[in-house]
């Protein structure tokens, strides 16, 4: 019944020594930030062909529904900006505040971190590389998203490249959020409920056009990161945006990111040693 | 190579709440005390709940002690948990960080984490899918692997980067005969195995290869893989020797096993009297007796009215099961012998 072979059952015992030897070993080497969140990010990209494409698919499907229902209230100008600028962050939001959420609060509770708290990789890597590639998982759906809001509202497409620097500052803001919820929350059920109330007010206070907020509403709508994201592209349509304020919509996206990815290295350092 | 000294860890008792009840505070390692030697496959043998992950997790800096200190290779893993991935493999319970890649890209990824270079992990990677046969799947995501396949594929991953010490936490779990014995000789090459990058600073040392910490509650696979093993019993460390010295304990007994068709013919006397000594598990008896009580246990049951009521019996020498239980193990259920 034994699956072991004979010769490894019939070995002698090693000789007694050394374990009061006093004089350190020398320790493996560590794994360097840049190489292991390359491995990290591609480890992560690689998961969307077995996991991640009904989700990504969702999410663009609910911001282009919401469009379609958008379209009968709101028709055109100023208003329809609002809307498609933040259909196109609510997928960023959808995957790299909610799913990343998801994810570090299961992985956290299936014990799946001691993988990475057992390799010699400095935390940040493990939290860029993942954030990084949900980040990426947003890119096709917020094009999408984008001209096909674009082409229902009859929006110019000329200042889509915009996206190719809101997606990225932008993802990082709330992917580090994201992130930091995931390692944060005490039970994993919580962690999904904060990324799915963060995703809710990315979209309830992104897509609607403020001006028909109350102050109140208005004032949450400038505490949320994603809201960034929304200015900085809506800017954009007009015939000569103001270039200043959109690179200071991206600024803040970029110091909320720096800020939460900052956190979230310090919940999964936390997390990962109990 | 490695020692433990007084370590100990509590887990804090759970109030009740809305109906679900509490649980008391836990002793989960209490005053463990070891010492593993360079080149040795060391057990921690015990049932589930014995306290042998909590303590994998205290040696592998994945979990704080109260109490007490843990060396390896002269690094107090205490003081420096981080210092413990540059010293050692962990191959845990969970898969949950690799299920969704290939078993590839899982044994490649763990690599780059573990400091390699490209060139070198991939190199390591195929090196070692070959060697465990893993080399026909290694394009399958882990999740559509079975539970036994899987748990061969983390095992690759461990093995990408060698370490001098592996710290294997029921590494066979799930595994059909042919995984298990790649796991043993892939164990047993880098064990003999000359010269890893840590052990070449000291050549003499370096002739003993890599260390293994195998945590089991398989008696089957202790008996015939360790050199040495720890018996945990309720966070204790209740007998450490080699698996020969610590049969020797029970030498005078032999364990006689006797499963009845439905009930026990209690009328008969010395059946009744039989099952004073007896573990019940359902239908299932267990005995340790000496050898003339056994023979006179068996020939009392192969005859007459308890022949009529008995479904199958065996006579063996003891196991480790048998030191367990013989040494005050408390739990009756929950070590395998397969």
């Amino acid at each position: 019944m034994s699956a072991v072979p004979a010769g490894v059952a019939a070995r002698p015992a090693p000789a007694a020594e050394d374990t009061g030897a006093g004089r350190a070993a020398e320790l493996g080497p560590r794994a360097r930030l840049w190489p292991s969140l390359a491995a990290v990010y591609r480890a992560q990209l690689s998961r969307a062909r077995v996991a991640r494409i009904p989700l990504l698919f969702v999410a663009t499907f609910q911001s282009v529904g919401i469009m379609i229902m958008m379209r009968g209230v709101v028709s055109g100008g100023g208003e329809a900006e609002y809307v498609v600028s933040g259909a196109s962050v609510v997928v960023v939001a959808y995957v790299a505040l909610n799913l990343l959420s998801q994810y570090f609060g299961q992985l956290r509770f299936s014990g799946g971190l001691d993988h990475y708290a057992t390799l010699p990789v400095p935390p940040a890597a493990v939290v860029l590389g993942a954030a990084a590639a949900y980040a990426s998982f947003t890119v096709p759906g917020t094009m999408v998203t984008a001209v096909f809001g674009c082409l229902l509202f009859g929006l110019p497409l000329g200042n889509l490249w915009v996206l190719l620097a809101v997606v990225p500052l932008a993802g990082a803001a709330l992917s580090g959020l994201g992130a930091a919820c995931g390692l944060l929350a005490p039970r994993p059920e919580l962690a999904t409920l904060l990324g799915q109330l963060g995703m809710s007010a990315a979209l309830l206070l992104g897509v609607l056009p403020p001006d028909r907020m109350p102050e109140a509403v208005r004032f949450a709508r400038d505490l949320l990161p994603s809201t960034y994201g929304v200015e900085a592209y809506a800017r954009t349509f007009g015939g000569s945006p103001n270039w200043a304020y959109v690179a200071g919509d991206m600024a803040v996206c970029a110091g909320v990111g720096v800020v939460s990815l900052a956190v979230a290295t310090w919940a999964y350092r936390r997390a990962a040693v109990r | 190579m490695c020692a433990v000294r007084g370590l100990t860890k509590t887990y804090a008792a759970v109030r009740g709440r809305r109906g679900a009840p509490g649980t008391p505070e836990v002793r989960a390692t209490d005053d463990v005390a070891l010492d593993i030697r360079r080149g040795e496959i060391f057990g921690l043998l015990g049932p589930n709940g014995a306290g042998k992950s909590t303590l994998v997790r205290q040696l592998t800096g994945l979990m704080r002690p109260d109490r007490g200190s843990v060396e390896i290779l002269g690094h107090d893993i205490v003081a420096h948990p981080e210092r413990a991935a540059r010293i050692l493999a962990y191959l845990g319970q969970e898969s949950s960080a690799l299920d969704e890649l290939t078993v590839a890209l899982a044994a490649e990824t763990t690599g780059r984490l573990r400091g390699l270079d490209l060139r070198r992990a991939r190199a390591e990677r195929d090196a070692v899918l070959d060697e465990l046969g893993l080399a026909p799947i290694a394009g399958r995501p882990l999740k559509k692997l079975s539970g036994g396949q899987r748990r061969l594929a983390c095992f690759a991953a461990a093995l990408v980067g060698e370490r001098p010490l592996l710290v294997l936490d029921e590494p066979t779990t799930g595994m059909d005969p042919v995984a298990r014995r790649a796991v043993w000789s892939a164990v047993d090459r880098r064990r003999a195995e000359h010269g890893t990058t840590v052990l070449a600073v000291d050549r003499r040392r370096a002739e003993h290869g890599t260390t293994v910490l195998l945590v089991t509650h398989n008696v089957i696979e202790a008996e015939t893989v360790l050199d040495r093993v720890a018996v945990l019993d309720q966070g204790r460390v209740i007998a450490c020797d080699t698996p020969a010295g610590l049969k020797e304990r029970v030498a005078g007994e032999v364990r006689v096993e006797l499963v009845w068709r439905e009930n026990a013919p209690m009328q008969v006397p010395e059946v009744a009297a039989l099952r004073q000594r007896a573990v019940e598990a359902g239908r299932r008896w267990t005995l340790r007796l000496a050898p003339e009580e056994a023979r006179a246990a068996v020939a009392t049951v192969t005859g007459g009215a308890a022949f009529a009521a008995l479904d199958d019996f065996t006579l063996a020498t003891p196991s480790l099961e048998d030191v367990y239980l013989a040494l005050g193990g408390a739990a009756r259920q929950g070590l395998v012998r397969a």
